[in-house]
């Protein structure tokens, strides 16, 4: 792989579809200061992993990365199996519609009702009927259940409904791959529950990877200790020494460089110092 | 905040860093204009966002461009006519109010106000898009947000310029008219004659090829601004003005350098 590399520089490497994500090295300098250093880890299919980190550690930056929203200033940065990071705008256009993204503020278009903006993807691609789009709205919707506000606008929209109507428009081309940019920030317990709930659904369910940006500890290990349980349609925390069972690892950034990548058991029993800090 | 706390947080750029932050800027705005109407010739067109843009900017700017129109107009007439009179010559307030409105004031008035009610709204509309986000969600939906959103901006723009200039025309014609009868006690329907006989190809030429060029200059740098919009609320504050500033200022250059280039190609009269 290596060697192909070497001899096709310009030819867009492959790497085996078993992971979703892989970072190889990246890097990325914001006004000559590195923003990310050298990060490399690797999302297997099915796993969800919470990126934790000090407000501008990088971390809603990896997911941008990850989308082709923002390019690397070395590494490479494999989705889907595909290398992205030479990537011309146009083909990553076509590899986002099996990515889906919520962003930090939900970034509903303002100007579109709820509907119009769930069906937006499938609205511009051009190719389904109406009649087919606002089934995959409704079904997209009653997943968040928020079917109620099909013809609201955003403004009309608490902010724990935002982000539920974000999760839908994300979710309605059923992605392989889903980016969460702190989902809960801002919110209410109650509603960062029920945000929680529909992520551990998400994968539980559709068994979808996904990359989760948050700054709640609590959030990250309530999805490492809980499961969805389809008969009563909640989620519900996990029998004790079961906790491997779930699909959940744990990145902590600190300075731009990744400091711990593993699972709960891993990160619980941890030695360094400033973990240990920014777990309590 | 104090004196002193404001100039410790006040950033010094150097000279070079200015130069190269200048040279980038006007390197984007190339790219930004180039790859929009590239555009054009790419599905999908945006037909309902063209003319939902064209409705925004033309209809919306109708009302002030018939009045900007029909002030100057009635102004260039008033102005004019204690010059023309020591010479004996008011009957030429009609053929001078034309030639100045369809050649030269019609379309760079209009193009200013336009300028300043749709470039603004360009940036800020879009600067909000920018800072909330909305624009990388557009485009990790699958959609390019300058085919989109740049592109209907400039169509629209530029046809309902050129329409907007051929209303501020008559208007201004209009506004010399009430004041070459009212006040001076012309005749109507020999103004009208005058004003109409006194035009030739050349005056209207000159004064329908400009608003082609101005209205893409509003879009395009109303767009450019809104886009390049970083630093949160301030932020689209500060696109907005520079987008209203620059637009404007790049009119009366592109007027500048046109007015020479049509002279040059179509002789002076």
């Amino acid at each position: 792989m290596a060697l192909s590399s070497q001899m096709f520089p310009s030819e867009a490497r492959v790497q085996p579809p078993s992971d979703a994500i892989v970072f190889e090295n990246v890097e990325l300098i914001f006004e000559h200061k590195p923003v990310l250093d050298g990060i490399s880890f690797r999302l297997p299919h099915g796993e969800t992993k919470a990126i934790f980190g000090a407000a501008g550690a990088g971390k809603s930056t990896i997911l941008k990365l990850a989308l082709g929203l923002l390019k690397a200033d070395s590494g490479r940065i494999f989705v889907l199996g595909e290398d992205i990071t030479e990537m011309t705008e146009d083909r990553l256009f076509e590899l986002r519609s099996r990515v889906g993204i919520v962003f930090q503020e939900s970034a509903l278009f303002d100007s579109l009702n709820v509907r119009e903006n769930v069906a937006f993807r499938l609205t511009e691609e051009g190719k389904i009927p109406e009649e087919q789009i606002d089934q995959r709205v409704r079904e997209a919707l009653s997943f968040v259940e928020l079917e109620n506000t099909i013809d609201m606008l955003p403004s009309e929209l608490s902010g724990g409904m935002r982000r539920r109507v974000a999760i839908a428009r994300a979710i309605i081309t059923k992605p392989e791959v889903l980016l969460y940019d702190s989902p809960t920030g801002g919110l209410d317990p109650i509603t960062s529950t029920n945000i929680i709930e529909l992520l551990v659904k998400q994968r539980d369910v559709y068994k979808t990877s996904s990359l989760l940006v948050t700054h709640r500890l609590q959030d990250a290990f309530v999805m490492a200790t809980h499961c969805f349980d389809r008969a009563s349609g909640h989620m519900k925390r996990l029998p004790p020494g079961s906790k491997a069972e779930v699909p959940m690892s744990f990145l902590i950034l600190r300075d731009g460089k990744v400091i711990f990548d593993g699972d709960a058991h891993e990160l619980a029993h941890t030695r360094d110092e400033y973990i240990k800090k920014y777990l309590s | 905040m104090s004196a002193e706390d404001f100039l410790s947080r006040v950033e010094l750029i150097s000279p070079t860093e200015f130069a190269k932050q200048k040279v980038q800027a006007v390197q984007d705005y190339i790219l930004l204009s180039a790859q929009a109407l590239a555009n054009l010739f790419r599905r999908p067109l945006y037909i309902a966002d063209i003319l939902q843009q064209a409705d925004l900017i033309g209809v919306g700017s109708l009302s002030i461009t018939v009045l900007a129109g029909t002030f100057t107009g009635a102004v260039l007439a008033m102005n004019s006519a204690s010059t023309l009179q020591r010479f004996g010559s008011l009957s030429l307030i009609a053929q001078l109010v034309s030639v100045g409105m369809v050649r030269q004031l019609g379309p760079v008035i209009t193009g200013l106000m336009v300028a300043g009610r749709n470039a603004s709204g360009m940036a800020s509309e879009l600067g909000s898009m920018v800072v909330t986000e909305q624009i990388d969600a557009m485009r990790a939906l699958g959609t390019d947000p300058v085919k989109k959103l740049v592109t209907p901006r400039i169509v629209s723009t530029t046809v309902m310029l050129f329409f907007l200039t051929i209303l501020s025309d008559l208007f201004g014609l209009l506004g010399g008219s009430a004041v070459a009868t009212l006040l001076l006690g012309l005749d109507f329907r020999q103004y009208w004659t005058d004003a109409w006989q006194i035009l030739a190809f050349a005056d209207v030429f000159t004064g329908l090829i400009q608003p082609v060029f101005y209205g893409f200059v509003i879009a395009s740098v109303g767009c450019y601004y809104g886009m390049a919009t970083s630093g949160g609320t301030q932020g689209v504050g500060r696109s907005t003005t520079q987008a209203v500033v620059a637009s404007s200022v790049l009119i009366l250059a592109v007027d500048a350098f046109l007015t020479r280039a049509l002279t040059l190609l179509l002789g002076f009269r």
